[in-house]
């Protein structure tokens, strides 16, 4: 096989609001396995910043280390990237927003990255709802290093030796609505109808959004023991379909089956989502997370927008900083000059 | 025995209780005789601990203007029953012990050669005060009244200051002058004041000091005040003894002097994190999106940042940290002092990795360094630490000035903006080596539409920074940093160097808060004959001056505040000398800031030759007794 990605397409490809082709948000060629969920999730990121008609330049993409974290070398190649260490991606995430709140941060890690190594600083970004998307591309296991159990795995699982998982798994949904996410989403890489317009309205967040999505690992993670393999999630998910229709766009129903409810985003936008359950308001922490209980304790797992806070204060407004980004001030906003600095030093005598 | 007798030259200490307000008054104190135009070095020898603990408060007064630590003790003030037996040991003969003579002094602490001046404190705020919280505080002021009388400062200049700390609070200025007065005037009907040691305004020759008119600050606050004046915008930080203080003063400052005149919003941000470890992180992601930010830690924290140093380091993203050292390893003694953090520094992460570091001596340098360390960071695309230290962080020290030339612009390094990308006819490649000194452009995020974006990554790439494997790629790479810290050379500060008075073939070389009890040190032994060209080191890497200092000197003292001697390591490593015995050893590492008296004793003992005198430091270390 040769790595050398085709770079012809049709001649009549469709455009979005910025005249651009879907190829402008392609990334390079990914070096996954045939077959591994992440690469589904990288197709819908490009999917979902095209229909958005995201200016690729003004998304910066970061990412950990492991298998996820390499993939957002293989989506919108025209956005600054930073692949930085183990784990520790959301600081790294948060400086760079600091710096520059006005590009889309967008960042790519996984279970391992996120619930072990890294489970300290993901809490914390929760807590500070960073203006940011957070994806876990979430397989149950470490794939880079060939397959060990990850704290996602979910108990009673076996892994590829057929070691059974005794440890209680972590489930970051719910764990960042309970420290104060301000959006959750939970979806399958192998459901595109349901992970395109979840991204998208990510990414249309105001805060932190996290999107935790089950992404099997075909070569580690994908036997008849595994929770997290194709086969298990496509028997045991629980979706609730979402639309996301972009500020000033016509809301056309694709789904008509289910309770429905519109959710209007900061920018405008608008979420629309097809519950299951009646009584669930997913704008009550309270209820969304005794529905992802609720089906957790029958061994489903629901997927869908889980949990949104609206009109949240991100970081910056807590922080008050000015709305020209740091990063573009100089001498002239930032040095006091000499003066000022005499008549510090006269304090000092 | 005689009383010590001098003017303008003693060192005084106060035995406290920490947690009891003795800090503002102390402060006072020492303020009191700066005013007076003499020069004078306190410095706190506190616990790790908030409240109940016995801290110490020692102000040295040297009319030569030597800052650093004397050793020893002329006059101890004891405010504090706890450490009453092992404070009366410490003064020296002739010394003075003031203490509170409330109750009578027990007889196994009555020393012949010193002179004890008893003073009521207890029983006079008993009298004067019937709050328990005001008894407490007002002794402290109390004592510095008493020795006002006893020690002659200038009455007027302890008003004033009283009147400014109180600046806002007028209610409490009057009673704070009123227990002034109350232990002035005990002092002055009960003894023969001013007592043979004591102050003489305008009779200091300073010469240390210079013509300048000094400041008095802590070392943190002009870190701070430095990166206030570098246009730092994003601070992030995790709360750790001695550095707090750097961002505590950032803060400060930058509500007074960073808010947007026309919004009222933060031209800044500070994070606290969660640990050092993303205070790191949050420094390396705000400096590649093309903001100045730093962080400020101590030892264990760095030790924490390593791996962030590391990615910075290769990855080429600027970043200022500063290392305020405290003694280690592991906790250590987190409240004293120390330069112990150099080799890790320097050598921070695994693999090959190497960082810039600077050494402040004074409170402007650790303005000026600050200014610098933004730039240098910058300009080389990597972290540059500052190596400060709990003696220059956290104490109130005497300093030239800070300054600031209005024509300084920021130097932000090699960054091609969206017009440089349009005028490129060449291909660019964000780790190509195109002037030939090591040092690649960057973009920042966002810069233009379709052109300058990379993949930043810690992992290896070539000069495309496209990952790679080749081994060839690999190494080009690592040499082109290793030609990047070569041009770091020309553009860190050079050491400063003094020849000895008279010819010699002896070299001291020391850096940071070493400097000054060094420079007594030399003088003290000039005296006697042993003479020593001095190099006080101010960066790394070193320098050709470095390098030839060591190659035209026969002996090296390396003094330094660490038991490995680990300048003197580096300066092995990283310097073409051969003779590893040349450069000898001279530490102290017992917590408390290094003593001009004990380096003098080292050197003197070790050129004296033969008979050295276990001064401990000295006979655990390979390389002194060749």
């Amino acid at each position: 096989m040769t790595y050398v990605k085709p770079m012809f397409r049709h001649p009549d490809a469709p455009v979005n609001g910025l005249g651009h082709t879907r190829q402008v948000y392609e990334g390079g060629l990914s070096t996954l396995c045939a077959g591994c969920g992440h690469d589904s999730i990288s197709a819908a990121i490009i999917d979902a910043c095209f229909e958005l008609s995201i200016e690729p330049h003004r998304v910066a993409k970061l990412s950990g280390i492991g298998c996820s974290s390499k993939t957002p070398a293989y989506f919108l190649s025209g956005s600054h990237s930073f692949n930085s260490v183990h784990g520790r991606m959301p600081s790294v995430a948060t400086g760079a927003n600091l710096a520059n709140r006005d590009l889309i941060y967008i960042g790519v890690s996984g279970d391992g990255d996120t619930a072990s190594i890294g489970l300290g600083q993901f809490s914390h970004v929760v807590r500070r709802n960073l203006n940011m998307t957070y994806l876990v591309e979430n397989n149950g296991c470490y794939g880079l290093t060939k397959g060990q159990d990850s704290a996602t795995m979910d108990s009673g699982s076996r892994n590829k030796k057929g070691d059974l998982n005794q440890y209680s798994p972590i489930d970051l949904a719910r764990l960042a609505i309970e420290i104060g996410a301000t959006f959750v989403g939970r979806s399958f890489s192998g459901d595109k109808q349901q992970l395109i317009p979840l991204i998208k309205a990510a990414i249309s967040h105001r805060g932190f959004a996290l999107l935790d999505v089950v992404s099997p690992c075909v070569t580690f993670n994908n036997h008849a023991d595994s929770t997290k393999s194709y086969e298990h999630m496509r028997q045991v998910n629980a979706p609730m379909p979402v639309d996301f229709v972009p500020m000033r766009e016509e809301i056309t129903a694709s789904y008509d089956a289910g309770n429905t409810c519109e959710v209007c985003m900061h920018d405008g936008s608008v979420v629309r989502l097809y519950k299951h359950d009646n009584d669930y308001d997913i704008e009550d922490r309270q209820s969304a997370l005794q529905a992802a209980h609720h089906y957790a304790s029958e061994g489903k797992i629901l997927t869908g927008l889980l949990y949104i806070e609206r009109d949240s204060e991100e970081l910056h407004d807590v922080l008050d900083t000015s709305r020209r980004p740091l990063n573009s001030m100089d001498e002239k906003q930032l040095c006091p000059g000499s003066r000022l600095l005499d008549s510090i030093n006269a304090g000092l005598r | 025995m005689q009383p010590k007798a001098s003017v303008n030259d003693f060192v005084i200490k106060f035995a406290n209780v920490n947690g009891t307000g003795s800090a503002s008054a102390n402060g006072m104190f020492a303020k009191a005789i700066f005013r007076m135009g003499i020069p004078v070095s306190p410095r706190n020898i506190f616990p790790s601990n908030i409240q109940g603990m016995p801290t110490w408060y020692e102000v040295r007064v040297s009319e030569y203007g030597y800052l650093g630590r004397r050793g020893g003790t002329d006059i101890m003030v004891c405010v504090n029953p706890q450490s009453m037996q092992r404070d009366v040991a410490e003064v020296d003969a002739g010394g003075y012990f003031i203490y509170d003579s409330t109750k009578p002094l027990d007889l196994r602490l009555v020393r012949k050669d010193i002179h004890y001046i008893g003073i009521p404190f207890t029983e006079i705020c008993l009298r004067e005060y019937t709050d328990a919280r005001q008894r407490l505080l007002f002794k402290n002021v109390i004592y510095v009244g008493a020795l006002a009388a006893l020690l002659n400062i200038d009455f007027g200049i302890l008003k004033d200051l009283v009147s400014e700390q109180f600046k806002g609070k007028e209610k409490l200025i009057t009673p704070n002058v009123y227990a002034l007065e109350l232990g002035y005037q005990y002092a002055s009907s009960n003894f023969d004041c001013p007592v043979p040691m004591h102050l003489e305004p305008g009779h200091s020759v300073g010469k240390h000091i210079g013509d300048f008119e000094n400041i008095l600050m802590d070392g943190n606050t002009a870190i701070a005040l430095g990166a206030v004046y570098a246009g730092a915008t994003v601070a992030a930080w995790y709360p750790i003894t001695p550095s707090t203080s750097v961002i505590d003063a950032f803060d400060k400052y930058c509500r007074r002097l960073r808010i947007d005149p026309g919004t009222g919003k933060k031209n800044y941000a500070i994070v606290q994190a969660e640990d050092e470890l993303s205070a790191m992180g949050m420094v390396i992601g705000a400096c590649w999106n093309g903001a100045r930010a730093f962080t400020a830690t101590s030892g264990p924290g760095v030790s924490l940042m390593s791996e962030f140093l590391g990615l910075a380091y290769f990855a080429e993203v600027p970043a200022v940290l500063v290392d305020v050292q405290r003694a280690g390893p592991s906790t250590g003694m987190p409240t004293r002092t120390q330069q112990s953090d150099v080799l890790m520094a320097a050598y921070a992460s695994h693999g090959d990795t190497k960082h810039v570091m600077l050494f402040p001596g004074t409170p402007a340098e650790c303005f000026s360094m600050t200014l610098d360390a933004f730039d240098l960071a910058e300009r080389l695309q990597t972290p540059v630490i500052i190596m400060s230290d709990l003696e220059l962080g956290m104490n109130e020290c005497m300093s030239p000035p800070l300054e600031f030339d209005d024509e300084r612009r920021y130097d932000r390094g090699k960054v091609l903006d969206a017009d440089a990308l349009d005028d490129m006819t060449e291909r660019w490649g964000r780790y190509l080596d195109v002037d030939g000194d090591g040092i690649p452009y960057r973009t920042y995020p966002g810069a233009h539409p379709s052109k300058g974006s990379y993949f930043t990554r810690g992992s290896s790439k070539d000069e495309y920074a496209a990952y790679t494997e080749d081994g060839a790629a690999y190494v080009r790479n690592m040499d082109r940093l290793l030609k990047k810290f070569e041009t770091a050379k020309s553009l860190v500060p050079p050491p400063k160097i003094k020849q000895a008075d008279a010819e010699t073939t002896m070299g001291a070389v020391f850096f940071g808060t070493t400097a000054s009890p060094a420079y007594e040190a030399t003088e003290i032994l000039a005296k006697e004959g042993i003479h020593l060209d001095t190099m006080r080191i101010r960066s790394f890497p070193f320098n050709e001056d470095v390098e030839e200092f060591i190659e035209t000197h026969d002996r090296v003292f390396i003094i330094e505040q660490n038991r490995d001697g680990q300048m003197r390591r580096l300066m092995l490593n990283e310097t073409k000398v051969h003779m590893k015995d040349k450069l000898v050893a001279i530490l102290e590492y017992d917590g408390l800031p290094i003593t001009a008296l004990k380096i003098a004793s080292m050197i003197r003992n070790y050129v004296l030759g033969g008979n050295i005198t276990p001064i401990h430091g000295l006979e655990t270390t390979e390389d002194v007794a060749s």
